[in-house]
């Protein structure tokens, strides 16, 4: 068994209800950070910790906090980003299902240490019935003397308000979360000014993601030294994925970053291998935003070392050969199912979810689900790979937030790893409306067009 | 016609409303249009995101622009239950296809239509976050996860039961 630091106590019946939580050693970090230590230090013991952010991009936690302004007499804030809508990404969901407690304890601490009275969590509005479960949980923190005014005599107000989202995939980028927030439409700001000088209501802001926030209880409790020595390399503690597609285990599991690929997805621990006892053909291990790898770049890298489940080890080979640890969402594929046909339906999404304020996302992204959708038909010809190509090459680093990006690299990753397989449904269009390329010898020697 | 929310729901506004900052009062715009869209008829007509718009001071058009951008909110009329069946990738993979034929097969509506005795709407849907759990679909504040042909058959007749009884 791995180490688990965040989903440790799951299962023990009842945790979603504070007294359970409190039995269980809840809250003790709030003790510690407010009656011990100070906004500062708990910023230095994040920055020890290496704690990176689980949202998708990894960036450095600690760094992020000690950037947020302190103009005198504006009120900063802190979000928790809880819109989870990224394909292939429900780990969020799990947390806050069962262990809310949990994320409150850590966004009490997270407060303190930036300064931040009122709080909020952007939850995305799908998310219904676990918006009841977390308006429960603050009532009951707040009975119980954990929110409001004057926590634990030391004159600290803090207060946690939970805000629904409405469908919307790009308002879990967080310029577009604080527009949301502000009742508006979810446009991405352009950056500068960063949230950290201006976010909502024009305020200092940081935003989280929920996992990154859980994570600081376990860093307050054992010290950021000791968390650090979790992990391997700038890869440090826990890390939630949510598992799913052909496999035999679905679910959110938490890994310390130092098992490989290949023991995640066959061991009985995880995911319990392929679905049938078919054969792996692919994986999108980090979201669906994140490069699509085959079978054998995924277990070993170019190189041939072992592929770890971690930041540097997924990303080891760049774009060429390699992919990214992302949000965690690990999308396996079978050896039945068609790269044209995932491929199209991410590309939908992204048309789908394209704010439309630029135009190499808001035109690219149609352009590629249609093109997409002529091959997937019968009706592509091979200069449309090459267009696709061309056109994600066009989004790419052109647009004013990263979904541009996001919706080009599956696209990219699809063409460059399984190339043949798209030349073999333009070549077959009648016979690849009935059956599947399969697992017919792809992309070996790995091809990168230019 | 023109709405008007009874004092509990009067009280679920003010309550979503002192979230914000005085004067921040349209943050609780996306709360408030849910508020009004689950209210009423699952459905936000123009009467009703203008009566949300004076409930929070600001312009219908300041409605309008965000009612027509995020999926949730519906700007035409809708069956009692909505259908919102995933079809993304993770769901894709793990056999959405079949199960949105069958729901069309079955209710004999396609994706966007609604029943004829208005009791059932079908809509495609982009990730819901339940990847784990697929195929899916939402049906009002709830997931259906794991859906079979069979679970299919029984949920299509556990609502239509709420509504012959
Ligand atoms: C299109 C898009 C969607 C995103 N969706 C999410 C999301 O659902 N949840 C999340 O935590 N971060 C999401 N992010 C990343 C956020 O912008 C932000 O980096 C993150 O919330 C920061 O938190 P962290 O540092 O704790 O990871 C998204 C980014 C982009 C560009
Ligand atoms: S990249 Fe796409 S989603 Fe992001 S701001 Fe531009 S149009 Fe909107």
């Amino acid at each position: 068994m791995g180490i688990k630091l965040l989903l440790d106590k799951a299962n023990v019946p009842g945790i979603r209800g504070y007294e359970v939580y409190r039995r269980e050693g809840g809250y003790r970090s709030v003790e510690k950070a407010l009656k011990e230590m100070n906004p500062e230090s708990i910023v230095e013991e994040v920055k020890k910790s290496g704690l990176r952010g689980r949202g998708g991009a990894g960036f450095p936690t600690g760094m992020k906090w000690s950037f947020i302004a302190k103009p005198e007499g504006v009120p900063r804030h802190l979000v928790c980003n809880a819109d989870e809508s990224e394909p292939g990404t429900f780990k969020d969901r799990y947390l806050m299902e069962f262990l809310p407690h949990l994320l409150l304890e850590g966004l009490i601490v997270s407060s303190f240490a930036l300064g931040a009275n009122d709080t909020y969590i952007y939850i995305r509005g799908e998310y219904a019935w676990i918006t009841d479960i977390l308006e429960e949980a603050i009532n009951e923190a707040k009975a119980n003397g954990w929110l409001g005014k004057n926590i634990l005599g030391t004159g600290f107000e803090c207060n946690i308000y939970v805000h629904r989202g409405a469908g919307a995939y790009i308002c879990g980028e967080e310029t577009a979360l604080i527009e949301s927030l502000e009742g508006k439409r979810g446009n991405p700001r352009i950056k500068p000014p960063f949230p950290a000088i201006q976010g909502v209501w024009q305020r200092p802001t940081v935003v989280n993601n929920v996992e990154t926030l859980a994570a600081i209880v376990p860093i307050i409790n054992m010290g950021g030294e000791e968390y650090a020595k979790i992990g391997v390399g700038r890869s440090t503690g826990t890390k939630l994925i949510s598992a799913c597609g052909n496999i035999n285990k679905p679910g959110v599991y938490e890994i310390d970053m130092t098992i490989s690929v290949e023991e995640f997805i066959y061991s009985d621990e995880y995911c319990g291998g392929i679905k049938g006892g078919k054969q792996l053909k692919a994986c999108i291990p980090g979201g669906s935003s994140v490069p699509i790898l085959p079978a054998n770049l995924l277990l070993k890298t170019a190189t041939g070392e072992t592929r770890y489940m971690n930041y540097e080890s997924l990303s080891d080979g760049g774009f060429a050969t390699g992919s990214m640890l992302g949000s965690g969402g690990f999308i396996v594929l079978d050896e039945d199912q068609c790269i044209v046909k995932n491929t199209l339906t991410l590309a939908r999404f992204y048309r789908h979810e394209s704010c439309g304020q630029c135009s190499p996302c808001r035109e690219g992204t149609g352009w590629m689900e249609k093109i997409l959708h002529k091959i997937e038909h019968g009706h592509g010809t091979i200069a449309d790979i090459d267009l696709l190509w061309d056109i994600q090459r066009k989004i790419e680093g052109n647009t004013i937030c990263p979904l541009g990006d996001a919706a080009a690299w599956p696209v990219a990753a699809a063409i460059r790893h399984f190339r043949d397989e798209f030349e073999w449904h333009i070549n077959n269009p009648v016979l690849s409306q009935t059956s599947n390329f399969g697992l017919q010898h792809y992309a070996d020697p790995i091809h990168v067009p230019a | 016609m023109t709405y008007t929310f009874n004092e509990t729901q009067m009280t679920e506004l003010n309550r979503l409303v002192a979230h914000y900052p005085e004067g921040k009062q349209k943050s609780a715009l996306l709360p408030a249009l849910h508020l009004a869209q689950d209210s009423f008829d699952g459905w936000l007509p123009t009467e009703l995101m203008d009566y949300v718009a004076s409930l929070l001071h600001i312009e219908p058009i300041e409605v309008y622009e965000v009612a027509s951008f995020y999926s949730m909110f519906n700007l035409k009329p809708v069956g009692k239950f909505i259908f919102e069946v995933c079809q993304t990738g993770p769901c894709m993979i793990s056999g959405s296809d079949d199960i949105i034929a069958y729901i069309q097969q079955q209710l004999a509506i396609k994706p966007g239509e609604t029943t004829q005795d208005g009791v059932f709407t079908l809509k495609l849907v982009e990730c819901l976050g339940a990847c784990g759990y697929a195929p899916m679909m939402q049906v009002g504040k709830i997931f259906r996860e794991h859906l079979t042909k069979e679970k299919v058959d029984s949920i299509i007749a556990e609502y239509r039961a709420t509504v012959t009884k």
